[in-house]
Order: C-alpha cells, then sequence, then structure tokens
C-alpha cells in the first residue's frame, strides 16, 4: 500500500481499509478505488443492485445571501434563478474565452444554494466564487458526501429515510437518515437511479454501515465509478471537459437554459452563444470500437484514410454493454450516429463508430 | 519440467525446448479483471525482453515481454473470448502463448518459484 503522509483522508478512509479496499492517491486523497468484489463485479453490482461510494473528497459549499443565484449566474452558463426550491442542475464554470474551469451541481436548498465541485478544482473553486459572492461562500469541510447509487436505492435509503421513496431526479430535500439531519439529492454520476447524501462527518461511518447492512448494498470503489459514468456518457473533468473545451464543443449545451443562451452573462459568453447559432468545429461523441481491444484516453481518432480527426478523451471496457466504449472529440464531419472512424491503438487504427450516448439506458426517476 | 519467472511478473514452463508463457497469480491480482489480450502472431520472432502481447484490465493496458528469445508455435485463442481466465487460472488455461526457444541457456539467470516470491513480496 503505497501511503503517504500529504494524503488527505475522509470519515469512511478506515471503514474502506477495514473492508478489504485497495487504497490509491486521487486527487489528494487516498480513496478506494476497488473493494474485494473487483471493478466489474463492483460495476454490474451497482447496475443490477446498489453501490455505495464515499465522494466525500468532492468540494462541499453552501452559499447564503438573498441575491446567491443571480450573482453565481455570472460564473456558470446554467440557469441558476430558475432553479426552484428543492431542485438541483448540473452546470460548469466557464472562463473568459468559453473554456471550462470546473463543472458542478447546484442546489437550491431554500434559505441556501448548495453547491458540489470536484475534488482537484475545489481550492479554486472556491477562490473563484468567493471573488463574486464574498464571504457568503462557505466550506462544508467537517460534511461526507455518500453516493448510493443503483436500482435497489430506493429501497436501501428509504429504510433509513422513508420520505427519500417519493424523491424524484434532481430534487433536493433535508431529512433525518437514521436520525441524523442530512442533505439528500436524487441523483449521481453513474446512469442509475440513485441518492447523494451529504453527512455530518461524525455520524458518516455509521450511516455507511447501516446503508451497507442492506442485503443489495455493496461498497463500491472509484475504478467502477468511472466505468459507470463513462456508460452513461457523463465527462469526467480533466479529461473529458477543461479549459481547451467549451460546454457545446462538450456537447452540454442541454445544460444552458433558453434564458441565458438569449441574454448571456456568464464568462465566455460571446463565444458560446455563437457557438449555439453556428456549430462548432468539434465535438465530443460516444465511440464504439468494432473489436474488442479497448482505445483508451489519448488515443488518436481519425477517418478511413488515416488523416487524424480527433482525440479519445476517455475510454476503457464497459462491463454493462460487454465491450470496449470511449468518448473523444472529432470533427463536424463525423459527429453523426454510426459515423465510421478509428482509433489507433499501439499504432494500429481499430475500425470504430460513432455512437449515441449514454451507451446504457439511464434509470433516473422522473 | 522447469518453470521460470521474470521481474515484470510472467511465468514460462519449459518442456522439450517449448515454453508456455504466462503472467503470475501476483500480477493478475494487480491488475484486476482483465478484458482483452492481445497475443502475438503464430510463426513471428520475438528477442527476449519484446514487447509480445498486451494484457488489458479494467483500469489498464500492460505489456507482456517476452521472456525468452525464440519462436511462437502457438497462441492461447480461447482467451478473446474468455480473457477472465487470466484472472481464475492464470498459471494453467490463462496461458498467453508457446514459444520455441532459441537460447535455452537464457533461462539460467531466471528466477526460480522461491525467489519469484521473494521478488513480488509473496
Amino acid at each position: 500500500m503505497t501511503e503517504s503522509p500529504e494524503l488527505k483522508t475522509t470519515p469512511l478512509t478506515e471503514l474502506h481499509e477495514q473492508l478489504g479496499a485497495r487504497m490509491v492517491p486521487f486527487a489528494g486523497y487516498l480513496m478506494p478505488v476497488q473493494f474485494p468484489l473487483g471493478v466489474l463485479g463492483e460495476h454490474r453490482h451497482t447496475r443490477a443492485k446498489a453501490g455505495l461510494f464515499d465522494v466525500s473528497h468532492m468540494g462541499q459549499l453552501r452559499i447564503d445571501r438573498a441575491d446567491a443565484a443571480a450573482r453565481l449566474e455570472t460564473l456558470v452558463p446554467g440557469d441558476i434563478l430558475g432553479l426552484g426550491a428543492g431542485r438541483m442542475r448540473y452546470t460548469q464554470f466557464t472562463d473568459e474565452i468559453g473554456g471550462i474551469l470546473d463543472d458542478l451541481m447546484v442546489t437550491n436548498a431554500g434559505d441556501h444554494l448548495f453547491v458540489v465541485v470536484n475534488a482537484a478544482c475545489k481550492d479554486a473553486d472556491t477562490a473563484h466564487l468567493r471573488g463574486t459572492l464574498g464571504d457568503a461562500v462557505t466550506e462544508l469541510p467537517d460534511r461526507a458526501l455518500l453516493a448510493l447509487q443503483g436500482p435497489s436505492a430506493e429501497a436501501a435509503l428509504a429504510a433509513l429515510a422513508p420520505e427519500a421513496a417519493a424523491m424524484t431526479f434532481m430534487t433536493f430535500r433535508a431529512m433525518d437518515v437514521a436520525g441524523v439531519p442530512c442533505l439528500v439529492t436524487r441523483s449521481g454520476y453513474t446512469g442509475e437511479d440513485g441518492y447523494e447524501i451529504s453527512v455530518p462527518a461524525a455520524d458518516a461511518r455509521r450511516i455507511a454501515e447501516r446503508l451497507l447492512a442492506h442485503p443489495d448494498v455493496e461498497a463500491i470503489g472509484l475504478g467502477a465509478r468511472d466505468s459507470l459514468r463513462l456508460e452513461a456518457g457523463l465527462c469526467l473533468y480533466g479529461h473529458d471537459i477543461d479549459t481547451t473545451t467549451s460546454p457545446v464543443e462538450a456537447a452540454l449545451t442541454w445544460s444552458i437554459g433558453k434564458r441565458r443562451r438569449e441574454q448571456g452573462g456568464f464568462p465566455g459568453a460571446a463565444r458560446i452563444q455563437a457557438e449555439i447559432a453556428g456549430g462548432t468545429a468539434r465535438r465530443r461523441v460516444g465511440l464504439r470500437p468494432e473489436g474488442r481491444a479497448p482505445a483508451r484516453e489519448g488515443a488518436e481518432i481519425t477517418d478511413a484514410d488515416g488523416q487524424s480527426i480527433g482525440r479519445v478523451t476517455s475510454g476503457g471496457f464497459g462491463p454493462t454493454v460487454d465491450g470496449p466504449v470511449a468518448m473523444g472529440y472529432v470533427e463536424s464531419g463525423f459527429t453523426g450516429d454510426a459515423s465510421e472512424v478509428r482509433l489507433v491503438v499501439r499504432g494500429k487504427p481499430m475500425p470504430a463508430r460513432v455512437a449515441r450516448l449514454p451507451f446504457v439506458t439511464p434509470g433516473y426517476k422522473r | 519440467m522447469t518453470v521460470k519467472y521474470t521481474e515484470d511478473h510472467e511465468w514460462i514452463r519449459v518442456q522439450d525446448g517449448i515454453g508456455t508463457v504466462g503472467i503470475t497469480d501476483h500480477a493478475q491480482e494487480q491488475l484486476g479483471d482483465v478484458v482483452f489480450v492481445e497475443l502475438p502472431e503464430v510463426g513471428a520472432t520475438v528477442a527476449r525482453g519484446d514487447a509480445s502481447g498486451v494484457v488489458e484490465s479494467v483500469k489498464a493496458a500492460s505489456e507482456i515481454y517476452a521472456p525468452v528469445s525464440g519462436e511462437i508455435v502457438a497462441v492461447n485463442d480461447a482467451l478473446a473470448d474468455a480473457p477472465q481466465t487470466v484472472n481464475s487460472d492464470p498459471a494453467g488455461a490463462g496461458w498467453f502463448y508457446r514459444i520455441r526457444l532459441s537460447d535455452p541457456s537464457q533461462l539460467d539467470g531466471m528466477m526460480d518459484e522461491v525467489a519469484y516470491k521473494a521478488h513480488a513480496g509473496a
């Protein structure tokens, strides 16, 4: 085990080690990459029943300010003013040239906004938010974040918090879970129905153990989290999206509300509005290699004649698809469904086709 | 019959001048679930230490290095449809290829099971 003293831990680190996890450094944290079930087994278990993920490394913030939504809209292209109480939304922090600084979830918790950002970006995001919202921004380092994902997630959480069953996708409720006050959203990043549960750090282990005691729930590591989100067609920051990609190139235009598209008022609006109106030279697409060889991040994408048309940004084996899957950026002439391309794997061009995302049918409870 | 091991966690079992090559139990455990194996062409000639195949787990791709020099005389085609055999039986049905040794003396300096176990920290 490679345990560096400078790596941060979460309230569940000890539990992971006791469950036999293989721990790895990730975004400055010591995190479980897999449990004894293994990545394939964990992936399949999550799609068949339910998986419990420790995502406490992600940044949790609250914003307490009457004009929080209006001010946040100056940093993101998502419609935050139009986000009703008890609802949440996916959006991105954009920069002045329309690149993506990070992607995030914003929840209207009624009297404040609750924000979840990526672990690797959280210090920069916090500073970025404070630049606009000042000391109304509070970090919540004393909270753990658990994701419970899969078709059995509702039954498993409802056993500890009955009102969770009535929630629909992308909604929020503050509720007691096993007697502990928690912030619960019906959301996740696996393509499955499920919840993310923000828990006081001191109670995190007890709640995790209660959830794991449900016969359908297994602990799941970052390895399966990655293959699940890839099959779900969801972007991983720093891989599929970064400051060199705009939300329109990244095929995230759906996350920009109609009012925001018309009015702008977010960083990089001029470029993003122009791209929505006139298209982009390249776009993120799904890719299905025709053989069994996975094409990984960085693989070159070419046309049938060997001309370079883009690069794979995420790729691997999709256990539910039962074959290799990938995402990448291709030139605009190749974005159509079933377009023929080649993925260069170890110097060899492998035939592949552009595929609709997601690769699996989502189980979201609408 | 002689079984030898490389520092890169391949094993080679030699009988009558033909070596069967695979990866060790330690290696498959480190790799995790194997989802794809790329094997060399039968008839290809490889030198000791050459990349002579690829084993891909859910997490990453790893090269298989030829433990000895020689000619590939057979490959385990069953791995195309059942790559997980590398996990379930790495020292048996999960073999990768058979090689006709061009220089059997290359085996002399290689680790035996006891030395390999010490190397792998088992």
